[in-house]
């Protein structure tokens, strides 16, 4: 299958490939799993006391489109309040990134991924 | 002379369930397949030859999809109107998730070191955990009727599955 330019460029040169320390302070961490093709995407955030998201961070084992879509939204993420970044819709990635109709799930997972990464933020920080 | 209705267990004679008796699921494709194997109907008429190769087709992914048991776990599962969301659940347990994390680091690992040993260990665990999923795939859905537990492992041997086939990569370019 032929990747858009837009993906290889990704795929070629992830953004933000990686981990935060387990002492920093503010993070928070997603875990999900694509099935229909055993990708699993681990994605954290660095939120800052004004709860603007500073640094995310990813570390993705799958195909191109995957690795693509989790580089893309740890760019997107950037700058973003946490509601804002609720509101990244896989529709979006699958489209900035022109992905084929049988690698929407890649764009699935990291929307999922976002959101679970807010969501254990909140947990740790109460809100 | 085969129900394209009928489901894939009827089709064998089989009672749908997971746990199959694997060697009169292979007679019973024998069977149907020497019955309407193409050639029998070659000096029939083209809708003869045409039904016959449909037959045909229909048989091959029957016993295909009932032989694998992610498959046929799979197909029980949608028999039963359930479907795992393949594309869509990406919510597994967090201590699954971080497993298939490591495997896969470990995978990269011996991969790069050309580590033939280790990949031959991580197979062997990888076979290891399949079987425990089958055997409790077994359960859920032949015992306890648990339709959303079974969902669950399906997903599961998804996962394994992949990484197997990324082993077994591995270990034939090694070996190339």
């Amino acid at each position: 299958m032929a990747y858009s330019e837009k993906v290889l460029d990704h795929y070629e040169n992830p953004r933000n490939v990686g981990a935060f320390g387990k002492e920093d302070d503010g993070i928070g961490t997603g875990m999900v799993g694509a099935p229909a093709c055993g990708d699993v995407m681990k994605l954290q955030i660095k939120v800052g006391k004004d709860g603007i998201i500073e640094d995310a961070k990813f570390k993705t084992y799958g195909c191109g489109s995957a690795i693509a879509s989790s580089s893309l939204v740890t760019e997107w993420v950037k700058g973003k309040t946490l509601d804002q970044a609720l509101d990244i819709k896989n529709t979006a990635i699958a489209e900035e990134l022109a992905l084929p109709p049988v690698k929407i799930h890649c764009s699935i997972l990291a929307e999922d991924a976002i959101k679970a990464a807010v969501e254990d933020y909140k947990k740790k920080h109460n809100g | 002379m085969i129900d394209l209705k009928q489901d894939y267990f009827a089709l064998f004679g089989l009672v749908p369930a997971f746990s199959i008796d694997m060697e009169r699921l292979e007679q019973a494709y024998i069977d149907i397949q020497a019955r309407v194997h193409p050639d029998r109907f070659a000096h029939l008429s083209d809708t003869e030859k045409r039904l016959s190769m449909q037959w045909a087709t229909h048989a091959n992914e029957a016993f295909r999809t009932l032989k694998s048991p992610l498959t046929r776990g799979h197909y029980l599962l949608e028999l039963r109107g359930v479907d795992p969301g393949f594309d869509t659940n990406t919510a597994m347990a967090p201590d699954f998730l971080m497993e298939q994390m490591e495997w896969r680091e470990a995978l990269g690992e011996a991969t790069d070191a050309a580590d033939e040993d280790a990949l031959d260990e991580l197979s062997r665990r990888l076979r290891q955990g399949t079987r425990a999923l089958e055997a409790e795939l077994a359960r859920q859905l032949d015992e306890t009727a648990d339709l959303e537990g079974a969902a669950d492992s399906v997903r599961r041997m998804k996962f394994l599955e992949k990484l197997q086939h990324e082993i077994n990569d591995a270990l034939t370019a090694l070996e190339s």
